[in-house]
């Protein structure tokens, strides 16, 4: 059973490492994200969000609903635990 | 539980640093929009604030400040505001999580609400990660009643 294990790991391994080649290098001008999402958010973060910083203005505005998900991840988190190891007098 | 660890210095120190760790904390919160920082980071700075409470007295002295029952609240009001804000704009007309609508129920325009929903929803972050730091810190340090003399951490001398 090991031995299936350590195949299917080398075979998955492979596999994402094939994918990288498709990959463009990094910080590749060219790239299709470096085209498309990244000079609009550099161009209209303050005219359209009026914040300076765009980190926040992707983290919180225009990448809204992801940062909704880490929060309700980290709240899930704290309540797993909470139902795990906190000790409730009986 | 944290065993009790009586030092003067520690204590005296942690005393005068707490409410300094905490302004900037919330100062991190507040000023997320204009430099770096945001919602995680000074949640964390505040949650780091109320653990070194914990780690300088005892776990007791922070449960006494923050009953578990109002962390418990603190955590989903955090997540609460977050969601809230996002279903505010969709029941003022626009996408969910589209702050520029919320200018009409505040006075400014729709470009400024967009910085004000976004400063919303950093408190909202903020409150979730220092109430849930918090508890997660305060459960794996403390100990029942009904068990025996176990000192965790490291703290015994």
């Amino acid at each position: 059973m090991k031995i299936v294990g350590l195949i299917a790991v080398c075979l998955t391994g492979a596999l994402l490492i094939y994918g990288t080649i498709d990959f463009p290098s990094w910080g590749d001008p060219q790239s299709p994200a470096s085209l498309h999402v990244s000079p609009r958010y550099i161009e209209k973060t303050v005219e359209e969000t009026d914040v300076p910083n765009m980190v926040t203005s992707v983290l919180a505005d225009y990448r809204g609903y992801d940062t909704l998900g880490e929060t309700t991840v980290i709240f899930t988190a704290g309540m797993s635990c909470i139902l795990l190891i906190r000790r409730f007098s009986r | 539980m944290i065993a009790p660890f009586e030092d003067v210095v520690i204590r005296t120190a942690c005393r005068l640093l707490i409410p300094f760790i905490q302004l900037y904390g919330l100062y991190v919160i507040a000023h997320g929009a204009e430099s770096p920082g945001g919602g995680f980071q000074g949640g964390v700075i505040l949650g780091a604030s109320f653990i070194l409470l914990s780690l300088a007295y005892n776990a007791d002295e922070v449960r006494k400040r923050v009953s578990e029952k109002r962390n418990l609240i603190f955590c989903s009001v955090g997540l609460f505001i977050y969601s809230g804000i996002g279903a505010v704009c969709l029941a003022l007309g626009g996408n969910y999580l589209n702050y520029s609508r919320l200018h009409h129920l505040l006075p400014v325009d729709p470009v400024y609400a967009r910085a004000l929903g976004i400063f919303g929803i950093e408190v909202g972050v903020g409150m979730t990660v220092m109430a849930v730091m918090l508890s997660i810190f305060l459960d794996l340090a403390s100990k029942h009643e009904d068990e025996g003399e176990m000192t965790s951490l490291g703290m015994d001398r």
